[in-house]
């Protein structure tokens, strides 16, 4: 079909070269038009919070030790948030994550599941994730078959596996005690967490086949006109329910973590991750109504609230203080990328409309 | 051009400029409006009609230029400033809310009430009065307005701005989304307009509309006017499009030979039905030849064909392309067999705005260009470049993002799409609505040429005209069946709407 001499562009070539040529919009604004632009204000955002933890909180706060706590703690809903971000780059979104990572996190603390881990303890990842996978399909197929809108079909599932989560654990926690489990997590690689790594990992993937492959150009796609990638032969169906089948095991390999961090299993994990996995895919620069999606932005975002919560912490400021500035953020970080992308739209559409 | 101090004028434009970042979109308009006249604006897309509408009624501020309204300055500062100097516009897109009542929405913004409560039945009574003088007495105000075709909101958009206190109406293309019947009651309420005195902006692309009910005419050309309150009456259309486009626009419909007698079929429909919109269709295309759907909305031409592609899933009858039966409801099983379609609203249905042109250009082909899961990016906008060349959509820069290109060259991203796929059968629905006269041209001549490669095209347009100058069968179709069937050589225009009115009436 093609010559295989071509490399694929970096994203940072592209994105200039997609500029109008025929309006040239200030350099500020081009900054922030591009999606690496956008990323440039989150990191702008996480230095100046940096800044302020140093300020107050000084060494405590300045140390490594205490820069791969954060990474620790950003991990699990970092996770879950690069899952979420295909969800919602296709214009839909799962509530129900949450839920289903303390199910998967239930399902897979087991004794039956832990005994039989025993000699392979990877047993127990496979099983939170298929219980993830499995949840996600289940979303999918009600969503894409069944017609039933994305918001609704999973707030019945984050209803639905948590309280069958419950009566899985009769509302007991399951202690983990497989050995090899714990210590694989507890290990590290170059001094730095498994669990970070794989945080690393999952968002490495996620941004490869969100922007090298054809399934996350058909993500793309369809959160950006679903009737017009129906109507170019896309598979729409098929592919909505492969993104919640994702944001899914994502929730699987977060329990994962949360059972290893936790050393137990119960059904109260992942209360409200959801909703932190959303904000930090907001605050990332994804596109609540679809058609847009950048991992880097999320896992910024995921930064920046982790970082928050240290500093807060740090200074032993009490979390309900938190909670507010957290509110603060979200609503300002959206705010600041809405007037940027109004810019955006009304210098490049604006000229051209007669 | 004539400079008219007319002392009665209603509305006075002098040197309107605006801009949006560097883009000029207004360089100068001058304009003038009597009461109880139709004063029309012309222009191609981009030529700044939108701009100078959305000046007028609120919505942007110019940078420089005067308006007079009853010959004082004035600014219009928002849309209810614009409301209560008396100004009421009609835009393109439908403001309408789908899910509000007709009186519901014909009193938006302005509800009638007495202390916070609604007097219904005071909306109710007006609102009938309003659909009466709109020639629609059968709307009842209490119908939800997201059950009303496109062309009966449009009236409930209509009688929204009649019932503010108006002396000028902005019609933007309101022509667009109706048929000729109901175009002709179009006219009807503006003629009643004009002559309670309420003057009249209109805005169409459509020459012969303008004849039969502008006074005066404005030409727009790159954010100028280049032809300021000319009268229609001394104005013969030949005049008006070089002022237009800057060039004559003599055959539209290029001549063809005719297509030969032993090509093979490729396209067959035996019995298509969908329940409640249409009935046992059957047609057939051959290599090469061009076949029209010629009917008023309703008729369920667009249906025919989106049930053709799989969008609808037919109730039943079979869809064979190269004499294999299709899958019904399925538009992959379509694509695979190199069926194509450039659906009826672009912008909604077709294209991806907000991303790179290529990136629309390949939406079919992207996987193929693939290697394996991986994209091959640059492959693709090789290919766009290629086909942009080739379709002589200037600049060709396959990195520019498709919201900013003109309604023209976004059909033509539609056409390219499918040409790089590959395609045997071409199904056009409104393949030149919203695109200009200089673009309409090309896009007819490119369609003539891939039906001389060998492509099977099915064309619907809303307008006769256009399905008699490029098909060369056509079939004519009224409440969902197919009344006649014959080359276009044998019948006009005259004869369609003939057949479409008695079919309609049986």
């Amino acid at each position: 079909m093609s010559e295989p001499t071509t490399t694929p562009q970096s994203p940072a070539s592209s994105e200039v070269s997609t500029t109008p040529s025929a309006d040239e919009p200030s350099l500020v604004q081009r900054a922030f038009s591009s999606s690496a632009g956008r990323n440039i204000g989150l990191v702008i955002g996480l230095i100046l919070l940096v800044i302020v933890g140093a300020v107050t909180a000084g060494d405590n706060f300045m140390n490594l030790d205490n820069m791969l706590v954060i990474a620790r703690l950003a991990s699990v809903i970092g996770v879950v948030a690069i899952g979420m971000t295909f969800v919602i780059t296709a214009g839909g979104i799962d509530l129900s994550v949450g839920s289903v990572l303390g199910l998967s996190s239930v399902v897979a603390s087991l004794g039956a599941i832990q005994t039989a881990a025993d000699g392979f303890w990877p047993l127990m990842v496979f099983v939170a994730i298929a219980v993830g996978v499995l949840a996600g399909l289940t979303n999918g197929l009600i969503i894409a078959y069944g017609k039933v809108v994305a918001f609704i079909a999973t707030v019945a599932m984050l209803a639905a596996a948590r309280g069958l989560a419950e009566l899985i654990s009769q509302r007991q926690t399951q202690v983990v005690t497989n050995n090899g489990f714990l210590d694989f997590f507890r290990g590290d690689l170059l001094g730095i967490s498994w669990v970070v790594w794989i945080f690393a990992l999952t968002a490495l993937a996620g941004w490869f086949v969100l922007n090298r492959t054809t399934f996350g150009r058909r993500t793309v796609a369809i959160g950006g006109n679903a009737t017009a990638a129906r109507l170019a032969g896309v598979a729409v169906k098929r592919h909505t329910v492969y993104l919640y089948m994702i944001a899914g095991a994502c929730a699987g390999i977060g329990a994962t973590m949360t059972l290893a961090r936790t050393t137990a299993g119960t059904s109260t994990h992942g209360m409200l991750y959801e909703l932190d996995a959303i904000a930090a895919v907001v605050v990332g620069g994804t596109l609540l109504i679809g058609g847009r999606g950048t991992i880097g932005g999320t896992v910024l975002g995921v930064l920046l609230f982790a970082t928050l919560n240290n500093v807060f912490t740090q200074n032993n400021l009490s979390s309900s203080v938190q909670l507010v500035a957290k509110g603060i953020i979200i609503v300002g970080a959206v705010m600041l990328q809405q007037r940027f992308a109004n810019r955006e739209a009304s210098s490049s559409s604006g000229g051209g409309a007669g | 051009m004539i400079k008219d101090d007319h002392p009665a004028s209603l509305l006075e434009v002098r040197g309107l400029i605006k801009t949006f970042g560097s883009a000029r979109a207004l360089q100068g308009v001058t304009l003038d409006v009597r009461p109880g006249e139709v004063h029309c604006v012309l222009g191609q897309n981009g030529a700044g009609k939108s701009t100078l509408i959305k000046t007028l009624s609120g919505a942007h501020q110019p940078d420089e230029g005067e308006i007079r309204w009853n010959g004082e300055v004035v600014t219009i500062d928002n849309p209810v400033a614009a409301l209560e100097l008396g100004i009421a516009t009609m835009y393109q897109e439908l403001d309408v809310v789908d899910g509000l009542s007709i009186a519901e929405n014909i009193f938006l913004g302005h509800e009638l009430e007495t202390g916070g409560v609604l007097k219904r039945r005071e909306a109710n009574k007006r609102t009938r009065a309003l659909m009466q003088r709109l020639g629609h007495p059968q709307l009842s105000p209490t119908r939800e307005v997201g059950t009303l075709s496109p062309a009966n909101q449009q009236i409930v958009s209509m009688a929204r701005a009649l019932s503010h206190d108006i002396q000028l109406m902005i019609m933007d293309e309101p022509s667009a989304v109706l048929d000729t019947e109901e175009v002709n009651n179009l006219f009807r309420v503006v003629d009643e307009l004009t002559n309670q005195g309420i003057a009249v902006i209109y805005i169409s692309h459509r020459l012969e509309e303008i004849e039969r009910i502008g006074d005066r005419i404005t030409v727009l050309k790159d954010g100028k006017s280049v032809g300021s309150n000319l009268a229609v009456a001394d104005t013969p259309t030949r005049e008006l499009i070089p002022l237009m486009t800057g060039t004559d626009v003599e055959h539209a419909f290029p001549q063809r030979a005719p297509v030969a007698d032993d090509a093979p079929t490729i396209l067959e429909v035996s019995n298509l039905s969908l329940a409640g919109t249409f009935d046992g269709v059957n047609l057939s295309v051959k290599a090469g030849e061009i076949v029209g759907l010629a009917g008023l909305v309703g008729s369920g031409r667009s249906e025919i064909l989106e049930t053709i592609y799989g969008h609808r899933k037919a109730t039943t009858g079979t869809v064979k392309v190269h004499g294999k039966t299709l899958r019904p409801g399925s538009v992959s099983a379509a694509v695979s067999a190199n069926m194509g379609l450039s659906p009826e609203e672009r912008k909604s249905q077709g294209l991806l705005l907000e991303e790179p042109i290529y990136r629309n250009a390949t939406l079919s082909t992207f996987a193929r260009f693939a290697k394996g899961a991986l994209l091959d990016e640059g492959a693709e906008r090789r290919a766009t470049e290629e086909q942009m060349k080739a379709l002589e959509l200037r600049p060709a820069e396959p990195n520019r993002i498709t919201r900013t290109l003109s309604g023209g060259n976004q059909q033509k991203i539609m056409l390219a799409r499918w040409l790089i796929h590959g395609t045997d059968v071409l199904i056009l629905d409104e393949p030149t609505r919203g695109v200009d006269v200089g673009a309409r041209v090309e896009i007819y001549g490119l369609i003539r040429d891939l039906a001389a490669a060998g492509t099977a095209i099915l064309v619907v347009s809303s307008e006769i005209e256009e399905v008699l100058g490029l098909a060369d069968r056509v079939l004519v179709l009224a409440d969902g069946h197919v009344l006649d069937e014959r080359p276009t050589s044998e019948i006009d225009e005259h004869g369609v709407l003939d057949l479409v009115m008695k079919g309609s009436a049986a």
